[in-house]
């Protein structure tokens, strides 16, 4: 007989489908049962503490802030702890410089007790309330700080990777005290020459005891050594699958001055009629507004533009108005709705009245039968987000819940907001890096077009009877 | 007035059209714009250092995302040129004669570097050789700038005796310059050759010298890395598949989920349950994964029932990935091909004329697929043994990187059901297993229709994309002076010239095909006739 007899017919647990995400999960009568892995990838086994390494001024909050922003984005719950926050509620008041003096004892108390009060709040992050990144943002220049971390990880179970930046060219030491540092809590009273007087001497008093990561001596340590700006890095001892994304992102950054521009196709005739997904064209006033969206971009006058679509219809249709080159990326596709496509809510309601609760319940995980959730969405769209880094001027034409998770990225925006941030048609955001942030700029270009945005309403419960779950359909034609 | 647009009827891409024919779109990517102007890639470091390996390995992923990418050793030209390789003598600085066809040959390489990237719509060259003089560099840098290539250094630096000794080992040993030595004499005659380089060795410099170039230097195998002024979206690619890559044994497990109820009655996609006999082989599989008795094995399944039914048998935990669902039929999911060809005719002949390209309606294509996929092989490097539990068109995806298969044989690779592939990298590639686990099942296996007609090329080829096998190395003798192109015997190594990605296709001018591979194949037929005739 075969040898399939020997086989052992492995009785394999029950699967069930979690009406929300549609993941497929192991269930015990009936009832899922803890199962073991469903993220999409395991980004690290022990959580990761991201030590920060400079002298003032070399971009180390903002590389923290931005870091922290795109990991919480793709999904791993990050949180940035900044000494000197906890620095400024110990002292309240920040007289000078001689604050920070090497021989100013009482200084270097208070210093040194900040850094431990952070570092407790570390822990608590990743060991109790279920963070995965901690990222300690201060100037950790000299190896007895850093080894007191590297214990105190130690202990806990942390993996710890340094990120130093290291910048000798005096005009971007000097745009960065003139971006962050001059609007910052201690110099509120000071004016503008006083305040760089004081800081440059304040990076003085850190000059003498600066122990940069070493290439012999630190060669056992995880880190990235980011030089100029990024002129150059060196990377040592990359651990696992999360330092690696870390790494490829702080290549992939930069800080030319720059605008990314984000909006929808035009008014579709789906639009039109109420109906999500499709592939469906312009509708006349889409038309129009294509023309005017082509006016405006030669206005704005941007050295060049790169435009980026959808390859889907309407996006395609409204980038060919502007008369310029673009490229059609397929990730920029809207949310696939599933067996939903091309359906009015009413009809959703009507064929599928569950599925319409759940979506309301929990939106961001929401996945459509057959289709897609904001949180796949997310995935699919970190290379264009990537892409967006290393890139320069862009226009992106896209869908409303793709230009919420982009939107969602720029202005560090959390999963429970991203799917009800407003994003009408006929409207360009024009996003400008600025300090830390983004400033945003909101342009309707005076096209009539319908409103397609559903805010949540108050009953999402499968038990709510239809008006109640239709109360906030935006109206349509 | 902004153009009409038609949707292409292959890729179901949107152009714009003229009088209802499609124009030339201004900007006709698949994807994003990937690499322009083209890139010259050089490797750097002492032989034994890896270069040809990671040459081979990067031009495979590069070509498989879509980017052409071809490699040119330089020594094979020299191997070409100096037909019998006596001893590291000839490596001597001092050695005049060897020191001009060294240069010759290296010269004749960057003229096939030159034709490959103007003429034959290549991309990315990786100059494959030493290059560890200052002097060798500058030369290389002159030839970029004045064909307005852009140059990106590749040094490898190792003094790990142990990792120097295991490379000479592998892949030196057996290399044609020692097939008359045993072991031990090419080991000893190989290290003299290194001492000949290691005393004219220039490393990167990037403090001074070099600081102005675009360079990454990989340090003791991937340990460290250093990098210098990235320029573009392919240089950072690069970067990041460096230092994603590692050299650890190990092994790749590829299988499908077990036999489904879909697959019972010939349906397409769909998310249906393991059929009697698919729950046989999980279990099979389950035993097979213990008797393999390996370190630290990961499970990967797609987020679809029959490939996580397929998992729990091995009661071992598993990660589920949407990126391993199986190619979405869009508008045919869970049609029997019957009901496709009854109701959507077109479309069934359209998949058949070119498979790759071919986008269900509302769907995707192998292409959409291999970028869907492309994370998963990113993080497959990264990891050590894996068994990845898919579906047939991703698992054609994944074997076709890993096996270096063009996008024209990719969509015909035979994956069948209960058969485990196990992967190995072993030298510069990798050696397959097939292991049936001797469940009975279904075949899902379409092969490609006979008469096909090849329709019109495909409008968008160029920067989507397009999964090419890396172009055999050019072995024509092309050194001026040195040898006279006369029709030579045909010798078994030369009859494989063009590797079966190339000679399997009718002669259709596919864009992909190397001029240089379809003069060689002629040549091959001018060959055979003459032969023929010779025996008549």
């Amino acid at each position: 007989m075969s040898s399939t007899e020997d086989v052992i017919m492995a009785i394999p647990r029950e699967l069930t489908q979690n009406p929300l995400r549609k993941i497929w999960m192991p269930c015990k009568n009936g009832l899922p049962e803890k199962h073991i892995s469903q993220k999409r990838v395991c980004m690290t086994n022990c959580p990761t503490l991201i030590v920060t390494v400079g002298l003032p001024a070399r971009g180390k909050t903002y590389i923290s802030k931005k870091l922290t922003r795109y990991l919480n984005w793709i999904g791993v719950p990050t949180k940035e702890f900044n000494v000197g926050q906890y620095r400024r509620e110990c002292l309240k008041i920040y007289k000078s410089f001689e604050f920070f003096r090497p021989d100013n004892e009482e200084g270097l108390k208070i210093r040194k007790q900040c850094a431990l009060a952070a570092l407790n709040d570390v822990r608590q992050y990743l060991s109790v309330e279920g963070g995965q990144v901690a990222v300690f943002d201060a100037t950790n220049t000299t190896r007895e700080r850093r080894a007191t971390i590297m214990r105190f990880a130690e202990q806990n179970g942390y993996k710890v990777f340094f990120v130093e930046s290291v910048c000798e060219d005096p005009k971007v030491i000097a745009e960065n005290i003139v971006q962050v540092k001059l609007g910052s809590p201690d110099y509120t009273d000071r004016n503008t020459e006083e305040a760089i007087q004081d800081f440059m001497k304040r990076i003085k008093c850190y000059e003498n005891s600066y122990q940069p990561l070493d290439e012999n001596l630190d060669r056992e340590l995880s880190y990235i050594k980011i030089m100029n700006v990024g002129q150059r890095y060196l990377v040592n001892r990359v651990l696992d699958h999360i330092q690696s994304r870390i790494v490829y992102y702080l290549m992939n950054i930069h800080i030319t001055p720059r605008s990314i521009y984000l909006c929808r196709h035009g008014e579709s005739d789906l639009n039109v009629r109420g109906r999500i997904g499709g592939d469906s064209g312009l509708s006349p006033r889409g038309k129009e507004f294509a023309q005017y969206l082509g006016r405006f971009i030669q206005d704005q006058n941007i050295k060049d533009l790169k435009v980026w679509t959808s390859q889907m219809k309407r996006t395609i249709q409204t980038a060919e108005a502007l008369g310029v080159p673009y490229e059609q990326w397929k990730a920029l596709n809207e949310i696939d709705a599933g067996v939903c496509e091309e359906m009015m809510y009413e009809e959703i309601q009507e064929h599928y009245p569950l599925e319409f609760a759940l979506r309301d319940q929990d939106k961001y995980r929401y996945r459509y039968p057959k289709g897609e959730s904001y949180e796949d969405l997310v995935q699919r769209l970190e290379p264009v987000i990537m892409e967006l880094e290393r890139q320069e001027n862009v226009l992106v034409i896209c869908h409303q819940a793709v230009m919420r998770c982009l939107l969602a990225y720029f202005l560090d925006k959390s999963a429970e907001e991203l799917p009800y941030l407003k994003c009408p048609l006929h409207t360009v955001l024009k996003l400008t890096p600025v300090a830390y942030g983004c400033k945003v700029e909101s342009i309707y270009l005076n096209v009539e077009a319908v409103n397609t945005h559903r805010d949540k309403p108050e009953n999402v419960d499968i038990s709510r009877l239809p008006e109640e779950a239709l109360l906030t359909v935006p109206a349509h034609y | 007035m902004p153009r009409e647009l038609t949707q292409n009827r292959i890729q179901k891409i949107w152009i714009p059209s003229k009088d209802d024919k499609p124009s030339m779109p201004r900007t006709s990517r698949g994807g994003p714009h990937l690499a322009n102007p083209p890139t010259v890639i050089v490797m750097v470091g002492l032989p034994a250092r890896g270069k040809t390996y990671i040459s081979r390995k990067l031009t495979r992923y590069l070509n498989w995302i879509g980017i052409p990418t071809k490699v040119f050793n330089v020594g094979e030209y020299r191997r070409e040129a100096v037909k019998h390789y006596s001893s590291y003598d000839f490596f001597k600085s001092d050695n005049e004669d060897a020191v001009k066809i060294r240069q010759q040959c290296a010269l004749a390489a960057l003229r096939d570097v030159k034709t490959y990237l103007t003429e034959e719509e290549g991309q990315v060259a990786v100059f494959d050789a030493t290059n560890t003089t200052r002097e060798r560099r500058d030369m290389i840098l002159d030839f970029g700038a004045e064909n307005g290539f852009k140059i990106f250094f590749i040094e490898s630096v190792c003094d790990d005796p142990n990792v120097i000794a295991c490379n000479i080992l592998e892949v030196k040993v057996s290399c044609p310059d020692y097939q008359d030595c045993n072991k031990t004499d090419a080991m000893e005659d190989f290290k003299k050759r290194i001492e000949c380089y290691r005393m004219n060795y220039q490393p990167l410099d990037h403090d001074q010298y070099d600081r102005n170039l675009s360079f990454i230097k990989v340090i003791d195998v991937g340990r460290r890395f250093l990098v210098n002024r990235i320029q573009d979206h392919i240089q950072s690619r690069i970067v990041y598949y460096l230092m994603n890559i590692h050299v650890q044994p190990r092994s790749i497990y590829l299988c499908r989920h077990g036999e489904s109820q879909h697959n019972l009655q010939g349906r397409l996609g769909g998310d249906s349950g393991l059929s009697t006999r698919g729950r046989k082989f999980a279990g099979a599989l389950a035993k097979f994964v213990e008797e393999q008795n390996l370190k630290d094995l990961k499970v990967w399944t797609s987020q679809l029932r029959r490939s996580i039914q397929t998992a729990e048998a091995l009661n071992v935990p598993y990660e589920q990935w949407k990126a391993l669902n199986e190619i979405d039929a869009g508008v045919c999911e869970e049609m029997t091909y019957e009901e496709v060809r009854e109701r959507f005719p077109e479309e069934f002949t359209l998949r058949d004329q070119d498979k790759y390209y071919y986008r269900y309606p509302s769907g995707e294509s192998y292409q959409d697929l291999v970028q869907r996929v492309e994370p998963v092989i990113m993080e497959l490097e990264r990891q050590e043994n894996v068994l990845v539990v898919c579906h047939q068109a991703v698992m054609r995806c994944l074997l076709a990187y890993f096996l270096d298969k063009s996008a024209d044989e990719m969509p015909y690779l035979k994956c069948p059901l209960h058969t485990v592939l196990k992967l190995t990298p072993v030298a510069y590639g990798c050696k397959v297993e097939s292991i049936s686990l001797n469940v009975e099942a279904v075949n899902t296996h379409r092969d490609r229709p006979e008469e096909v007609k090849r329709g019109p090329s495909t409008l968008i080829r160029r920067n989507s994309v397009t999964p090419l096998t890396s172009p055999e190395p050019n072995k024509k003798p092309r050194i001026e002076g040195l040898d006279d192109p006369i029709i030579r015997e045909v010798t078994p190594a030369q009859l494989t010239l063009c590797s079966t990605s190339h000679t399997t296709l009718s002669l259709s001018t596919q864009h992909w095909l190397s001029e240089a591979c379809l003069r060689t194949f002629l040549h091959y037929l001018q060959v055979v006739s003459v032969l023929l005739f010779q025996r008549t």
